[in-house]
């Protein structure tokens, strides 16, 4: 997974898995609309922090843990996080995920840890940066060569290593942005929107021909 | 002995009957004690020697019971002990483990700990409210059971306020929490309902503890006055200088009367910002607007019950049965079963509106509760908190016996925290993404840190026992001076209510009278 290679995710044996703690910050859930044998079809969809404008993850943090950052982000600030949790239940898409144990790294998991990601510590809750350090790093690169970050200059890494290219990551400020106009396409929708998160993922349902 | 509760044949008209104990050879205060133990109520005045020889008569039955250890108290305090040390032994271990030692998971973040946290500020809402509200209303037979209530409260916030501590995943970065000056120029988040409770919980004990020592301290002066030795000079200290002075007296029911008032919104909107803590989350089944008025009644509720159960104990074991008497078992009964009647009121307007709102998510919830693998809790909670409480408390030999008390509170309380366990965990449980619906199973660590609980309560009560007169002294005597006055027409005072100690001395008049 490009996820926990990048992100130094540490992970967690079966059992903690099976009670549901493993710390995936993009999960595919599937939904089957289908599932008689041999007529079965499922549809995907991945899961990751939908980096809400107005996350409800935000004012119950006691401690500013989980913050708003001045580009938009919705960030954990690892170091200030006590771990209450609280942001876990009050985040409609369940995606924040607690350190309930240190984070192991087996050989040779150890051997490629990142050096530009923080390794959470024990008792603290994580999730879904956008790989803030990939957008970093190119806004510093932009700024030292005095230009715009160009359009898909940034690649978090679950969209760089994604085949098919289902997933776009972009400036959606920028209205020719190739985000953009995927996100004004009729096929978008955005994740439990009765919440009125102003989550900044658009799903593209499937049929439509609209191609960008 | 004959029901103390009926109302005595020679109400006010006919003559006290005639003594059962041979006045000639009896002191006057074994013809009291006697007759008190009859029940008999006169309405005659007691005189000044007869009111000393039962101030005297109580003083020593209460630093008597402080001064003496049984075995029986003993053993309880090193069972007590015992268990606590486990309970800590098991925080150490979770602590040093990590959280992941305890039950709670994604999406169930909150488990037993938050649930005992709960539960606990709860208990504690039975000292100041009903000790305050009772002052606040005059009512004369609260003077023996407001420090038994008030000590309650201030252990059952030490507990309970020791919980948001214990469920941190980095519990000894705590402080963080505390808005203190600090070189990063960090703030704590003060729209944040956790902040909101530290700062609630904060006040609140402050404003218990002041409440539990303003009224301790003439009888600190006195117990000062008997001890000896290193007791002596605690004593000294804890008891402020007090000489009583009418300026002290003067200063020490102006203090009580200010603080009775405050602590009463202090208590109600402490349990309304626990109740927040669920309230304005977006989780189904917590986002109500009934929760903060349900909260309260239900701390309220279990708040009683476990004064009563406390109540029962200490009366059997400090031997104060002639104070704490079957009358005040009888009035707190009668206080229990109102309460549970509101608190099932607060309820079914919770589960109905949700149950008609038909919204998809509080459906499966109420689901769980009714038929699923939550049902057999949800209907041991109705059952003792709601349907027990009403068959039984309506009648007067049920709230007169303090076996049947003792059994109906402690299943209420068990109730009580059934029903924060409900409201904790089985909401997040279901959510609006069906993929991340989980469940939870407690642990050992968290199942002994809550027995543990319940240990340190009983043994700060046991410690409390011994150091401070459970009863409060300087009041029940004020009482019998009160009641003195009202009988001979001296003093106005706004309280019709007879109380037993008011009996007492006027038994004890009538045994005068006839030697």
């Amino acid at each position: 997974m490009a996820c926990y290679a990048e992100n130094n995710i540490g992970v967690s044996d079966a059992g903690q898995v099976a009670m549901g703690r493993n710390r995936q910050w993009i999960r595919i859930e599937r939904y089957w609309e289908r599932t008689q044998f041999p007529d079965v079809e499922a549809r995907f969809l991945p899961i990751m922090c939908q980096q809400c404008a107005q996350a409800p993850c935000e004012p119950v943090c006691p401690v500013f843990a989980s913050v708003h950052s001045y580009d938009g982000l919705n960030t954990q600030v690892y170091n200030r996080c006590i771990g209450t949790r609280y942001c876990g239940h009050n985040c409609p898409y369940k995606v924040r995920v607690f350190n309930f144990f240190a984070p192991e790294f087996p050989a040779p998991l150890n051997e490629q840890l990142n050096p530009d990601v923080t390794v959470r510590s024990i008792g603290i809750m994580e999730k879904c940066t956008f790989c803030v350090q990939r957008i970093r790093r190119a806004r510093q690169e932009a700024e030292v060569q005095g230009r715009p970050i160009y359009d898909g200059e940034i690649q978090p890494a679950c969209v760089q290593t994604c085949p098919s290219g289902a997933l776009v990551f972009g400036n959606g400020v920028d209205p020719d942005s190739q985000v953009s106009r995927l996100m004004r396409s009729q096929r978008g929708f955005r994740l439990l929107e009765s919440f009125d998160t102003g989550p900044s993922v658009v799903y593209l349902k499937k049929g439509g021909t609209a191609r960008v | 002995m004959s029901d103390p509760l009926q109302p005595p044949a020679n109400w006010a008209i006919e003559p006290p009957p005639p003594p059962p104990v041979p006045a000639e050879e009896a002191t006057p205060e074994e013809a009291a004690e006697a007759l008190a133990a009859t029940g008999v109520v006169t309405l005659q005045a007691a005189t000044e020697a007869e009111l000393d020889s039962l101030d005297r008569r109580l003083d020593e039955r209460v630093f008597r019971s402080m001064g003496s250890i049984s075995i029986r108290y003993v053993a309880l305090f090193m069972l007590a002990g015992l268990v606590v040390t486990v309970g800590l032994f098991a925080w150490g271990y979770q602590v040093y483990n990590g959280i992941g030692v305890a039950g709670i998971r994604r999406p169930v973040f909150w488990g037993f700990y938050i649930t005992n946290f709960v539960f606990w500020i709860g208990i504690s809402h039975s000292g100041t409210l009903v000790s305050a509200i009772l002052r606040v209303l005059n009512v004369e037979w609260r003077r023996p059971l407001t420090r038994a209530a008030e000590a309650m409260t201030v252990f059952a916030l030490m507990i309970g306020g020791l919980f948001p501590i214990v469920h941190l995943g980095r519990p000894w970065r705590f402080y963080w929490m505390i808005p203190f000056p600090n070189e990063r120029g960090l703030w704590p988040n003060f729209r944040s309902p956790l902040m909101w409770d530290l700062l609630a919980i904060l006040t609140y004990i402050t404003a218990s503890s002041l409440f539990l020592f303003f009224p301790l301290v003439p009888d600190l002066a006195s117990a000062r006055d008997r001890a000896t030795g290193v007791r002596r000079f605690v004593y000294r200290l804890l008891s402020l200088g007090w000489r009583g002075s009418q300026q002290q007296w003067n200063r020490l029911h102006l203090g009580m009367r200010i603080f009775t008032i405050v602590v009463i919104p202090i208590a109600v909107s402490v349990h309304s910002i626990v109740s927040w803590d669920f309230g304005v989350t977006q989780v189904e089944g917590w986002h109500s607007s009934v929760f903060a008025p349900y909260f309260v009644i239900g701390a309220i509720y279990s708040g009683i019950a476990a004064l009563m159960t406390v109540l029962v104990l200490v009366r059997r074991g400090l031997h104060l049965e002639d104070y704490i008497t079957l009358r005040h078992l009888d009035r707190m009964g009668k206080v229990l079963l109102a309460v549970s009647v509101i608190w099932f009121f607060f309820f079914w307007a919770g589960f109905l509106t949700d149950w008609y709102g038909g919204n998809a998510i509080s459906r499966e919830i109420q689901r769980m509760h009714m038929f699923g693998n939550m049902a057999p809790l949800f209907w041991t909670m109705l059952g003792v908190c709601m349907v027990l409480p009403f068959l039984t408390l309506w009648f007067r030999r049920v709230r007169t016996s303090p076996g049947a008390i003792l059994v109906i509170s402690l299943l209420i309380n068990l109730g009580m925290w059934i029903e924060r366990f409900l409201i904790v965990v089985t909401s997040p449980m279901r959510n609006a993404v069906s993929f991340n619906w989980g469940t939870y199973r407690p642990q050992w660590p968290e199942i002994t840190i809550t027995v543990a609980t319940f240990a340190a309560f009983t043994l700060l009560y046991l410690l409390f026992s011994k150091a401070f007169p459970l009863i409060s002294l300087w009041e029940v005597k004020e009482g019998w001076r009160i009641d003195r006055w009202r009988r001979e027409g001296v003093m106005e005072v706004e309280s019709d209510v007879p109380s037993i100690e008011g009996a007492a001395a006027g038994v004890t008049a009538a045994v005068e009278a006839r030697s």
